[in-house]
Formats: C-alpha cells, sequence, structure tokens
C-alpha cells in the first residue's frame, strides 16, 4: 500500500477564496492510503517546498498529490523537490484546483467539493504510479527558420552570430518578406530597405546560413533537438550556381505580361524575372506560369542569351532532407482580401488601393519610381482620404475581430510623407480610435496632427462612389456630429493583416497549434511568448499575432536566445513517460506504427509458447524509448490494449474516471 | 448440382491431388441443405461432403489467421466480400498471404433461411437459382420466390462484385450488381433526433445475449486476446454487467474495427437476435466516406488507412463535431 501525502495549495487567495482548503485538507485525510495531508499559503515558496520535502521524510511518503494550479506552471517545481527529498518525481501528481475549479466557480460548496473530487482523482492515479526513469536524447546542432522575412532573418543572424549553423527556407525566390516592399519605416522614417538589405546581405555572407529559397517545408518528423525536415525546392529552371543576375533574360524576355507581385500587381514583369533590385539571392526565376517556352515548348530566348548558360527549363522540384534541433517559424502575414467590403469600391475603383499599394506607389523602385501617380490616370492626387480599420476590430464577419496594431502608425506615416513630399494635397483620415502605444508613437501622430496638418476624422466610412471621376467618401464626423462627404482623388483602405494562409500547414506539419485567427499559438500569452506549446518549435513575427517591426525583431531575437539555449546543450533530458508493448497481446497488425509521428515503433518476428509444448511465431510491435515522445497515439489505437504508455496507463487513466464518477 | 459447385469442387480436388495445396477450406454440407459450415478439407475422399449453394454466406477469410500456419499453402474460395476480408487480413499482417492460394468465385446474393421461415417454408431440402426468382424445395413441396425477399441483410446492399487480390477466380456468368443504396439505413438512422436514436439503439442492443458471435465471426476481431477475455483491460465480463454496459460492448466494438470494417456483414448475419449490428460498422464507413474521401478497407493489402494516417488536408476534428452537431 502506497503511502500518500496531500498538500493543498492557498495560492492566497487565488484557491483559498473559492475551496475551503482547510475542509479539503481535512477530508481528504480519511482517503485510504492517505498519511498525510496538509494546506498552505505559497506551496511553491520556498517553504512551502521545505514543508513538502520534510513530511516526504517524516512519513515516509511513496507517493504525493499536490493540490494547487495548473501542472503547467509548477510541476516540475514540486517534482523537483521531491527528487531532493528522495522521493522518484514521478510518484508526485498535481490535481488543479485553480485553473479548473476555484477561477470558475463562485460557490465555495460547489468549488469545495469539486477541488475534493479532483484531489480524489490524483489520489486515484498515484495509487498506481510507477518510479519512472529519465533518459537522454543527443541534439542536433542546427536550427530551420521558416520564413525568409525580418523575423526569419534577424532570427538566422542572432543564431549564426552564436556559431550554429541554420538554415532559411523562404517559400518566395527571394529573402526579405513583407519589410521589403516598405517604403519608409515608421517612427523614424528611415528607408525600409536601406536598413533590411544589409541584414539580408549579412544573411548571404554568412558561412553559417544557408539560405534555401523557392523551397517549402514538406515533411517534419522527430522532436525537439532531433527534428527530420524534408523541404521542397521548386524549380525555379534558373541555375542558381550559374545565374549572375546580370537581368539580360529579364530584358529579351518576350512574356512581359505577367502581374508584379512585388509590386502588389500594379505593374507588369516578365516570365523570367528577379523579384526586385536588393534580391537575396539575386538570381533569376522563371514563372511557369507564364513563361512561353515552359507552356508550348516555344521560345528558348532566354536560355539563348544567358551567357552564364544557366537556364534550364527540365529542371524539376527537389526535395532535401535535413536533421535540426530547433525550429523558428517566421512565416509572417499578409493584407486580407478585400473584395467583400463593397461599402469602399475597391473592385471597382482603380483609385481606391490598400496601404501596401501606396508603399509601392510610393517607393523609388516602385511602377511609379517613387512619383505618387493614381492609378487610373497617372495623374497626382490632390484629395487623399485614408480610411482606418478596414476589416480590423470588426465583429460583423467580413473581417476579423482584432486589431492589426500597425495600421493607425503607417496611416500617421503615409499622411505625413504625402504632405511633405506635396504640400499642396489634403490628407483626410478617418478613424475610429488612434492607437500609438509605443516609444516614440504618440509624438509621431501628433507631428502629423499639429505639424503636417493632416485632417484626422473620427467616424467611420459608410461608403465610397465614384460621382463624375471623384472618389466621394462619404462618412460620420462624431466629434461635430455631422455627415461629411469628402471628394477625394485617391482613396488608401488601411487593411487589415491576417497570418500568412501556409502557416496553417507548417503548423499541422509541427503539430504546433493555431487560434482561431489562424495565429500560431504561443506556449503561455505572458510568460513563454516565444515557445510555441511543440517543444523546439519558436515563435517570431506576425505568424503569433499583429505586431511591428521592432516588435518583430525583438522577438525574433528573443526566439534566437530561446533556440541558442537549445543547441548549447549536447543531451537533452527524455521523458519517461513513453510508451511500451505487452507482447503477449499484440497481433502485429502495425497500426500502432502507422499513427507513431516519431517512427518510434518497430516488428520483430519472436517465438511464443501457446501450450502443449508448441511454440509460435508471431510478429510483435517493439517501441524505441529514445524516439518515442509519449504522445500516446498508440494506446489508443491498438485494438488489443497491447500498446501503454508509463505514467498515463490505460488503468491510471481509468482509475481516475472512475474516482470522478464515483459519488 | 449446379454447374459453379462442379468447377469449384474440380478445381479443389485438382490442387489437392496435384499437392499444390495441402488443405482447402470451403464448406461442407451440414445436417440440413440450409445449414453448411465452414471447414477444412485434407483429402479427396473429405471433398465428398464440400458444398457450395445459396446458403454459403459464411466469410471463410478469418479461419486462414490458424489456418495459414499450417505447414504448406491452403487454396481457399472467397466470395467477393470475402476476398476484401482477406486483403485486409493481409494488409493487417494476420495472415501469411504467401501461404494461401485464393480461389475467387461467383456470388450473386445467399439466402436467408430465417426470411424463408417466416414466409412459411421449413424443412428445406433445396433452393434453385433461375435469374430473379428462387425455387425452394422442401418435405412439403415446392414453392417459387423473389429472390430480392429472401436474401441475407448484407445480400441487399452488396458492395462490390469485385475479386480483389486473388490468384484465380471461378466466374461462369455475369454476378448482378447491388439492387440497392447500403447506405440508406445509416441515412434514416441520421436523420432520427438523438432521442428517437438513442431510443432505437437502445431497444435493438437491448436484446443482445452477449453470446460473443458477432466478434467470433468478425474478420476484423481478430485479437490475439480481445479486450473483452483479458482480466488485466479492467473491462473484461463487466461488458454485460449491466444494460448499459451491455450497449458499450457493442460501441466499444465498433470503435475498435472502425477503418478496418469491409462491411461484409457477417456480425448481423450470425446474430440469433437478430441485431443490425451492421449498421453501427456502416456509420463509421459512411463517415470516413465524409471526413476522408472514398475508402473501401481491403480493396488493397497495403497503402494507408485514413485512421491511422495524418496528411496536412485531413478534417479538422471541429469540422467533424459540426458536421454531427447539425445531423
Amino acid at each position: 500500500m502506497q503511502r500518500i501525502g496531500v498538500f493543498i495549495c492557498w495560492c492566497g487567495s487565488n484557491i483559498a477564496a473559492t475551496v475551503d482548503v482547510k475542509r479539503v485538507a481535512e477530508a481528504i485525510k480519511a482517503e485510504p492510503g492517505v498519511v498525510y495531508s496538509a494546506d498552505y499559503q505559497y506551496m511553491c515558496s520556498e517553504n512551502g517546498q521545505q514543508l513538502l520535502k520534510n513530511a516526504i521524510k517524516e512519513h515516509n511518503l511513496t507517493g504525493v498529490v499536490i493540490g494547487s494550479c495548473s501542472p503547467r506552471m509548477h510541476e516540475a517545481t514540486f517534482r523537483r523537490a521531491a527528487a531532493e527529498a528522495g522521493l522518484n518525481p514521478y510518484m508526485l501528481e498535481v490535481a488543479n484546483i485553480r485553473e479548473q475549479c476555484s477561477w470558475i466557480h463562485k460557490d465555495m460548496d460547489e468549488a469545495t467539493e469539486k477541488a475534493l473530487i479532483l484531489i480524489r482523482t490524483a489520489i486515484a492515479k498515484v495509487r498506481l504510479n510507477t518510479p519512472l526513469q529519465e533518459g537522454e536524447s543527443p541534439v542536433t546542432k542546427r536550427a530551420l527558420v521558416i520564413g525568409g522575412g525580418i523575423a526569419g532573418i534577424q532570427a538566422a543572424l542572432d543564431i549564426a552570430e552564436a556559431g550554429f549553423e541554420v538554415d532559411i527556407v523562404e517559400k518566395n525566390a527571394t529573402i526579405g518578406g513583407r519589410m521589403a516592399q516598405l517604403d519608409k519605416t515608421f517612427p523614424t522614417l528611415d528607408c525600409s530597405a536601406c536598413i533590411l538589405t544589409p541584414k539580408m546581405v549579412d544573411c548571404a555572407q554568412s558561412d553559417k546560413i544557408d539560405i534555401l529559397s523557392y523551397s517549402e517545408v514538406e515533411e517534419v518528423k522527430g522532436f525537439v533537438g532531433n527534428f527530420k525536415v524534408k523541404i521542397r525546392k521548386k524549380a525555379r529552371y534558373v541555375d542558381e550556381k550559374k545565374c549572375t543576375g546580370c537581368k539580360v533574360c529579364m530584358e529579351k524576355c518576350p512574356s512581359k505580361k505577367g502581374l508584379n507581385e512585388f509590386n502588389m500587381n500594379l505593374n507588369n514583369r516578365t516570365a523570367i524575372y528577379i523579384p526586385f533590385a536588393q534580391a537575396i539571392p539575386n538570381v533569376a526565376v522563371i514563372d511557369p506560369e507564364q513563361c512561353i517556352k515552359l507552356k508550348t515548348g516555344k521560345c528558348g530566348i532566354c536560355q539563348k542569351f544567358c551567357g552564364a548558360g544557366a537556364i534550364n527549363y527540365e529542371m524539376k522540384d527537389e526535395f532535401v532532407d535535413r536533421e535540426y534541433g530547433a525550429i523558428v517559424v517566421a512565416t509572417g502575414f499578409r493584407p486580407i482580401n478585400i473584395d467583400a467590403f463593397n461599402e469602399y469600391g475597391y473592385s471597382d475603383n482603380a483609385d481606391v488601393i490598400t496601404s501596401l499599394e501606396l508603399e509601392r506607389l510610393m517607393n523609388a523602385a516602385g511602377p511609379t519610381n517613387g512619383v505618387l501617380l493614381r492609378p487610373s490616370d497617372k495623374t497626382h492626387p490632390k484629395v487623399i482620404t485614408f480610411i482606418q480599420c478596414v476589416g480590423s476590430r470588426d465583429v460583423s464577419g467580413c473581417g476579423k475581430p482584432y486589431c492589426s496594431k500597425v495600421c493607425c502608425m503607417y496611416t500617421a506615416k503615409h499622411a505625413m510623407l504625402i504632405r511633405e513630399k506635396y504640400p499642396d494635397t489634403e490628407v483626410h483620415v478617418f478613424y475610429i480610435d488612434v492607437r500609438t502605444p509605443g516609444k516614440n508613437y504618440d509624438e509621431f501622430y501628433r507631428r502629423a496632427v499639429e505639424q503636417y496638418g493632416v485632417d484626422y476624422i473620427k467616424g467611420m466610412v459608410g461608403k465610397v462612389y465614384n460621382e463624375n471621376g471623384k472618389l466621394m467618401v462619404q462618412g460620420s464626423n462624431l466629434i461635430d456630429n455631422e455627415q461629411v462627404i469628402i471628394p477625394s482623388d485617391l482613396v488608401v483602405l488601411a487593411t487589415a493583416i491576417e497570418p500568412e494562409p501556409s502557416v496553417r500547414k507548417i503548423a499541422t506539419l509541427l503539430t504546433a497549434s493555431i487560434d482561431t485567427n489562424n495565429f500560431m499559438n504561443e506556449s503561455h500569452p505572458k510568460l513563454r511568448p516565444v515557445e510555441s506549446p511543440t517543444a523546439g518549435v519558436y515563435l517570431a513575427g506576425m505568424c503569433q499575432g499583429p505586431k511591428d517591426i521592432p516588435e518583430t525583431v525583438s522577438q525574433a531575437s528573443a526566439c534566437a536566445a530561446k533556440v541558442i539555449g537549445l543547441l548549447v546543450k549536447d543531451k537533452l533530458k527524455t521523458n519517461p513517460c513513453v510508451a511500451h508493448c505487452n507482447e503477449m497481446m499484440c497481433n502485429g497488425c502495425s497500426q500502432c506504427a502507422n499513427v507513431c509521428a516519431y517512427g518510434a515503433i518497430t516488428y520483430v518476428d519472436k517465438e511464443f509458447r501457446i501450450g502443449g509444448g508448441k511454440t509460435e511465431v508471431r510478429r510483435v510491435a517493439s517501441v524505441n524509448p529514445a524516439v518515442c515522445q509519449g504522445c500516446g497515439a498508440c494506446t489508443v489505437t491498438c485494438p488489443s490494449g497491447a500498446m501503454d504508455l508509463s505514467g498515463f496507463s490505460s488503468k491510471q487513466i481509468m482509475s481516475e474516471v472512475e474516482a470522478i464518477c464515483k459519488r | 448440382m449446379t454447374d459453379l459447385e462442379n468447377k469449384i469442387i474440380e478445381r479443389a480436388e485438382n490442387l489437392l491431388e496435384s499437392g499444390e495445396a495441402a488443405r482447402v477450406v470451403g464448406w461442407k454440407k451440414g445436417e440440413f441443405y440450409f445449414d453448411p459450415s465452414p471447414a477444412e478439407f485434407d483429402s479427396k475422399e473429405q471433398l465428398r461432403d464440400f458444398v457450395y449453394n445459396g446458403f454459403c454466406g459464411a466469410n471463410l477469410s478469418k479461419y486462414l489467421i490458424q489456418v495459414s500456419k499450417k505447414p504448406g499453402k491452403t487454396a481457399v474460395f472467397l466470395k467477393p466480400c470475402d476476398t476484401f476480408s482477406l486483403n485486409q487480413l493481409v494488409k493487417e499482417h494476420r495472415v501469411n498471404r504467401d501461404n494461401i492460394i485464393a480461389i475467387g468465385i461467383e456470388c450473386n446474393g445467399k439466402l436467408d433461411i430465417e426470411k424463408i421461415k417466416e414466409k412459411g417454408v421449413s424443412a428445406v431440402t433445396e433452393a434453385s437459382e433461375t435469374g430473379k426468382e428462387v425455387t425452394v424445395s422442401s418435405l412439403y413441396g415446392k414453392s417459387v420466390m423473389n429472390k430480392e425477399d429472401i436474401l441475407l441483410i448484407k445480400c441487399l446492399t452488396c458492395k462490390s462484385k469485385k475479386l480483389v487480390g486473388v490468384d484465380e477466380t471461378i466466374v461462369l456468368g455475369e454476378m448482378e450488381e447491388a439492387p440497392s443504396d447500403r447506405f440508406e439505413e445509416v441515412e434514416k438512422l441520421e436523420k432520427m433526433t438523438e432521442a428517437e436514436r438513442f431510443a432505437f439503439w437502445k431497444s435493438q442492443l437491448s436484446k443482445c445475449i452477449r453470446c460473443n458471435a458477432c466478434r467470433n465471426v468478425c474478420p476484423a476481431c481478430s485479437c490475439v486476446k480481445c479486450v473483452f477475455d483479458n482480466p488485466q483491460s479492467g473491462v473484461a465480463a463487466k461488458a454485460n454487467d449491466d444494460e448499459f454496459e451491455e450497449q458499450l460492448f457493442h460501441i466499444i466494438r465498433a470503435f475498435h474495427v472502425s477503418g478496418r470494417c469491409t462491411d461484409c456483414g457477417e456480425c448481423s448475419r450470425v446474430c440469433p437476435q437478430r441485431i443490425p449490428l451492421h449498421l453501427l460498422n456502416r456509420k463509421f464507413i459512411k463517415d470516413i466516406n465524409t471526413c476522408y474521401g472514398e475508402y473501401q478497407a481491403g480493396e488493397a493489402a497495403d497503402g494507408k488507412t485514413p485512421l491511422t494516417d495524418y496528411t496536412v488536408g485531413d478534417v479538422e476534428p471541429n469540422d467533424v463535431f459540426n458536421a454531427g452537431v447539425r445531423k
């Protein structure tokens, strides 16, 4: 019989205000196997842990139940303390009577009753616990960064700086991401390319960084310290090693009608192209949808003119297998599709544009060489109206419920830049609120209003319609309590952002979770903001939530610190809660091996006695404990129940269910 | 004796005589015309009792788990739906395919003696099929019946006339396709309210006497040790403790065979209480088809299975849940 000790934590008033901790501690003494029961104000404190250690020694405890916060908070703390007192740490269980009890109940009697049930449940499990020993697994000292925008670039540079090899996998033909498309950056108005491109060049020149551009992650296997990743290098039809980036192919290509994605489709590009002047790698790529040679077999002009002989129309997708210790997800964002917002007339009027389109129209490398000309007739717009929160903070279902965070600041930036460059232009901004939390942000916005005379109108826009070539912006001015109609030449929509849709696939491949808006979930919103719930997977930039460049760079560096902290270790402690097979019951049906995401299960032929002095050879499963991650998929798949999980055995779980159901 | 039966016996004889097969698995004459049972034949003499008539509904594939372990090759006669079961067993490494000579044979649906009895005809001595009609002879005379009226439930909605993964075939005529949609009954259940459906299954499952016939006949229920027979599992012998747990037996069984059940319909055929157990399995099959694309267990002896495989395009658990709620 186990000698079980139970410790009920008050968590100050967090638990004690709703759960009668004294009553729980007293009542639990009557449970079979419980030889000690106590309550304490803060079990996680130094004194609380000492109480635990002393009781283990004094009462020769063989099992411990702590009724406290979620095991995600302090299970490790308590297990370490138990180990210091000589108890196997896996003989200690945490009953969550805070998040799953006191915080969600108001009635003290009900909460106390529930706390009792939860603790009895944990006791039922501890009765069946067995001591477990941790193993060790090696660490592959190389990191993968998925996404080559500013987040991925910064994370890769920091990891490389610490001396570890790192690969950037970027789905586009060049790294740089969204930041490369921006004209100026707030709140300092420095040129985006001027601060980004040196970092891109650093990546290219680093002997620790390998850039796999025009590539996508295809498959991820393994676990923290030991990820095995298959990367698809998409056929770019240009030999990366041979291409010199001379652009002769672009001059000669007869297929010139492709939409230029880098310029937000505002102008055209050739079928063979280099996305922009500072692209890394500075290597051309052929768009197979547009290339005449690839579509019809006739043409081949670029091949004829390529002095380096880099063009290869026969190129096929290639697969690269690499191993990594850690993975950083930095897949970024895109503006949402605003076709559903009919009221702003985006689809019908060429001169209703998104903010990212304006960035390109203002940029010296953009379709108008930086001269602000409206798309319809290439004239200078004299009246420009900005509309904020297009699709953000929108609970109608058309847009996104969240604040996209960057729009207030970039709209102020746009307004200011236009007033600076074209002082004769009249600029209006419709806003719901102006949100400027950040160093020098509010000062920046005030400069737009006070120094540059931008007309900020508090109110929403109901309609944008074309009347005799003018865009009539009809909205409400809430301060003056009146309806206004502003005849404008150009309307700019501060479009909401959303995670780059490929993040869904990445999250699935990594078994990391995403929230209802497709943003990657962090492990803890406050205390573990750059770690995904999957060990060894870290999050940087917009994939985790809306954020601006300074925040993105900070988060990327934080990710790098986490990755470096992992990669400097030679061995990781492995979870002893792994699966094992009862060979006497194993059918050898392979279902467990099929569901195993880690490839931990193999099969062996073994001889078994079948009575009457006879034997038979059967195919049975065998688990490699160093590879098993204890996810339990095999145990629930096994029809005969031959597979079981140490620390979470079917019997332990059933005994917990029984304890909950018993009244 | 029909031409088909002759051909089958002839082939069995020559397999045994040539030594190509050490034994043949087929159907053996029973006490009555309508109760042939699965059997192993080791010699030409034993083949005198071999039959293949309208009452050979039994699926022989499960017997191969044990028989294929014996030395020498085993020849087996399989109707189209039985071939799917063998393939599934091969896929799960339960049958050593190298030791098997699988002979696919013609089948146009098998007869249900209970349905014939319900029509007032007993002491059946023969049933000869001509197209859509069956002439049933008994000690008391002959009567002509509509074949569709006396088919086994499983044959009313025959899933396929394909003979998959066999080494040779004995098919004399065209095999007719199934008369009706096998998911029709499932759809009826889906249209019920939750309370109606619960009442339906409660009334059906409460008839269960836990004879285990469904489990013992099921080719997918072939565990070395069934959880319900294993005292270590913590659920053994509990399943018939009370009415509720009795219901769980069938539901757990349906879960255990989900994604693996080929819809051979043996469970319902052997149930002495005539519980439509196949409907539980068909609901799973239908849901798998909806969520993961058309899938027929046993169609191939290799490849991936929707429930034990994972792809990025897999349906989200939430969508499955919502689809269930909507109905």
